[in-house]
């Protein structure tokens, strides 16, 4: 097979096209220089691949998908295109014994395309944890380091969010957020009377217009994708400005299979395969960004052996695919009877939370370390498969007594999810697999997971939380978790939260971390890591607000250095 | 000459190849494009449902345990003129597990009527139907008479199946009394809740 080289040198090419390389490409680009972007997935037309607005009786699946698969979960047939847990011919595995499960997306602007747009900032104590409590480690940087690009980020893509003053939960750049809806209302009453906080969530949807995008219309379907661009995807937000400066080359449908070092340990090049035609191609470039989601991008690095570095590329530490983190999930739910008598309105809101409990006990000892926050919804929602399979196993029966019940239960659920912080331990990691290869001959990963008892500790409070507040709020809490089996207290597998971060982790010691705090290398200079396995630990807030501003300042970093002749 | 759905949306394609990406669609064309599926769909109902998967016995009796899972009453019509049955077929007809689960349960239901009643669950009386019906519809029952278990199996899945196929159609929804899926400038936030 003959290996095709493309002649032109760019600038930068960013591998990965979503919350990090999008960012990345505007930033680059706009700083002057030439971008070449390479996405693993199709382009993405959102007038035609999005389901916007589509009701269920609209598809022939009725949103069950092909062979009812889809009839639960983020799997659904109205979801964005393209992110999947299982990929045909793009296998993983989990190592015998452990449960790891990784949602990928294949899609110009890839997870973004569905993501929750929850975006928190990490606080001040999020980056010096192991100063504070022993575990883990701090980060190389502060969060007075990072608060600029959180600012830049925010009144960029458009975050609602009120002023709180909360130590756990920093306050940002924020639009006005929407009123809350019914379930928010009855929640917020409970956690005033148990003093928990609960405040207007912070979400990346427009409640004003906004940098030319157009405010929300509250169909409450920001999953699908958003025709009008209202919430954020760097599909929609960051790439068309790139596109702009006619400096970025996006180049889609490329599976990249490994960086290829010049003899003085630099990148010259990232071979690709093109999916189209199954050939090999090359881009050059004077650096490179590697953004292809945690995982990712450590499979690429560990994939990039050659003589002068025989683990994997800027692995002389050894700590690529270590530190694999997710975030600490465990769900519940309740009926609430003052709901029945809800008359009929639009309940839709924007597509998430528009309240939320922070972290509350942040000035309190607890029975575990670290903390966590919790996202709930519920109530009168766009009716969907799957929806009444809990009520039909409980109510049993059938005729018009099954369908009244249904319609008396409508809207009455309201739903918890704990989303807490991992501490890194040496059981969880990401490594090649030593036989399998995917439909491209690229080495896959195998993962290996094991939580520790502090995040099941966490998991039992979130679940007695949950019960609590639902019973102060006049419902009844409906969920039943074991202590132990293979979901102790409904502690999710590793992975499922989608917050996998930490496997090429930055540092101030080339020994232990692979980056320093400007997602470069420590041994590989022109290469920069700016996704979430540079992220050190993984605090309770969702991580993409952070990897946007990470990488914004990695790239304005590469900008100076490129301004220095030092690319 | 009218305008098709598929000039709607390659209109809607080139607006996204040629101009911003960021640009708004009409809302009129996703109105009215969405109009067009609705009516392309109304316009195939109109000819008879032809199953993919079940034969003509067995679809007529799933049509007959849809109808009484979600009856057509006072309220609302039912799970039938909500095409449960006909989406019942269609994720059967591609999913092996389905074929054997909701194939093999009615075929579950016919035996054991044969052996109860002499006759095929569509041939039995309506008091027949009503009795072996209460005995898989509960799971209670599988303690008395563990053979009823497959039974009870089978008709917990259907029954969640046709709440499926009623719930997400639009005689469903309205009976739901959902109100949304719409433009609107500002969310309202919530009415007054009543007292609990």
């Amino acid at each position: 097979m003959q290996v095709k080289r493309t002649p032109k040198t760019y600038d930068v090419c960013i591998i990965g096209s979503g919350a990090s390389g999008g960012t990345a490409a505007k930033v680059l680009t706009e700083g002057g220089l030439s971008v070449a972007l390479l996405e693993a997935g199709p382009p993405l037309v959102p007038e035609t691949d999005f389901k916007e607005h589509v009701w269920p009786y609209e598809l022939p699946h009725r949103g069950a998908g092909v062979g009812g698969r889809a009839r639960q979960g983020l799997e659904d047939e109205f979801l964005a295109p393209n992110g999947a847990w299982e990929i045909e011919g793009e296998p993983y595995v989990s190592a015998p014994g452990t449960r790891f499960r990784w949602f990928r997306s294949r899609i110009v602007g890839g997870r973004t395309n569905h993501w929750g747009r929850i975006a928190l900032r990490m606080a001040p104590v999020d980056f010096k944890v192991r100063s504070r409590d022993g575990m883990g480690d701090d980060w190389p940087l502060t969060y007075d380091d990072v608060a600029p690009y959180y600012d830049k980020v925010e009144s960029y893509i458009g975050v609602f969010g009120t002023k709180e003053n909360i130590a756990s939960a920093p306050d940002g750049i924020f639009l006005p957020p929407p009123k809350p809806r019914c379930t928010e209302t009855i929640i917020k009453k409970a956690c005033d009377h148990l003093s928990i906080l609960c405040i207007p969530s912070r979400l990346a949807i427009l409640t004003q217009p906004h940098n030319g995008r157009a405010a929300c219309h509250y169909c409450a379907q920001c999953g699908r994708g958003c025709i009008t661009a209202s919430n954020f995807s760097s599909s929609q937000v960051m790439i068309p400005p790139a596109q702009k400066t006619k400096r970025l080359t996006l180049i889609t449908g490329a599976m990249a299979r490994e960086l290829v070092v010049n003899k003085d340990g630099k990148v010259e090049a990232v071979s690709y395969i093109d999916k189209a035609t199954r050939e090999e191609n090359r881009i050059h470039a004077r650096a490179f960004i590697v953004a292809a989601s945690a995982c990712e991008s450590a499979r690429l690095l560990l994939n990039s052996r050659s003589t002068l570095f025989p683990d994997g590329l800027s692995n002389s530490s050894g700590v690529v695919g270590r530190n694999l983190m997710d975030t600490v999930g465990s769900d519940g739910g309740g009926y609430f009877p003052q709901l029945e008598k809800m008359p009929a309105h639009n309940h839709d809101g924007v597509g998430g939370m528009h309240m939320y409990l922070p972290w509350w006990k942040f000035d309190r000892k607890n029975d575990f370390l670290r903390g966590y926050h919790t996202e709930f919804g519920g109530g009168r929602g766009m009716p969907g498969v799957g929806d009444y399979d809990d009520l039909c196993d409980d109510f049993e029966g059938y005729g018009s007594a099954l369908k009244q019940e249904c319609k008396k239960k409508y809207g009455t659920y309201i739903g918890f999810a704990g989303r807490g912080e991992m501490i890194p331990n040496e059981n969880c990691y990401c490594e090649i697999d030593p036989s399998a290869v995917d439909q491209w001959g690229i080495p896959v990963l195998r993962f290996h997971w094991k939580w520790s008892d502090n995040e099941i500790k966490m998991a039992k409070d979130m679940q007695e939380t949950y019960r609590q507040i639902t019973e102060a709020a006049g419902g009844i809490y409906l969920t039943s978790t074991q202590p132990d089996g293979p979901h102790p207290y409904g502690i999710a597998d590793g992975g499922v939260i989608i917050h996998e971060v930490g496997t090429v982790r930055m540092g101030e010691r080339p020994a232990t971390s692979a980056l320093n705090q400007y997602c470069q290398a420590h041994d590989v200079k022109n290469l920069f890591v700016t996704d979430g396995a540079s992220f050190v630990t993984n605090a309770d807030k969702n991580p993409t607000l952070t990897i946007m501003a990470l990488t914004w300042r990695a790239s304005e970093y590469l900008l100076d250095q490129a301004k220095k002749g030092n690319l | 000459m009218p305008i098709s759905r598929r000039d709607i949306l390659k209109s809607l394609t080139i607006t996204a190849i040629t101009g911003s990406v960021l640009r708004v669609i009409p809302l009129e064309a996703a109105a009215y494009a969405h109009r067009m599926v609705r009516a392309e769909k109304a316009a195939a109902e109109n000819q008879a449902y032809a199953p993919k998967f079940f034969s003509a016995h067995f679809y007529k009796t799933l049509q007959s345990l849809c109808q009484t899972i979600i009856p057509s009453d006072d309220d609302a019509k039912g799970a039938i003129e909500a095409g449960a049955p006909e989406f019942i077929d269609l994720i059967t007809s591609e999913n092996k597990e389905y074929q054997v689960a909701l194939g093999g349960g009615l075929m579950w239901l016919d035996n054991t009527c044969l052996d109860r009643y002499g006759s095929a669950y569509l041939d039995c009386t309506p008091a027949q139907q009503k009795e072996i019906l209460d005995l898989i519809a509960y799971r209670k029952n599988a303690k008395k008479d563990p053979s009823l278990g497959q039974g009870i199996e089978f008709f917990g899945f259907l029954r969640k199946l046709t709440a499926d196929g009623f719930f997400t159609s639009e005689i469903g929804i309205a009976y739901l009394g959902y109100i949304g899926n719409t433009f609107v400038k500002e969310f309202p936030g919530c009415p007054p809740v009543p007292e609990a």
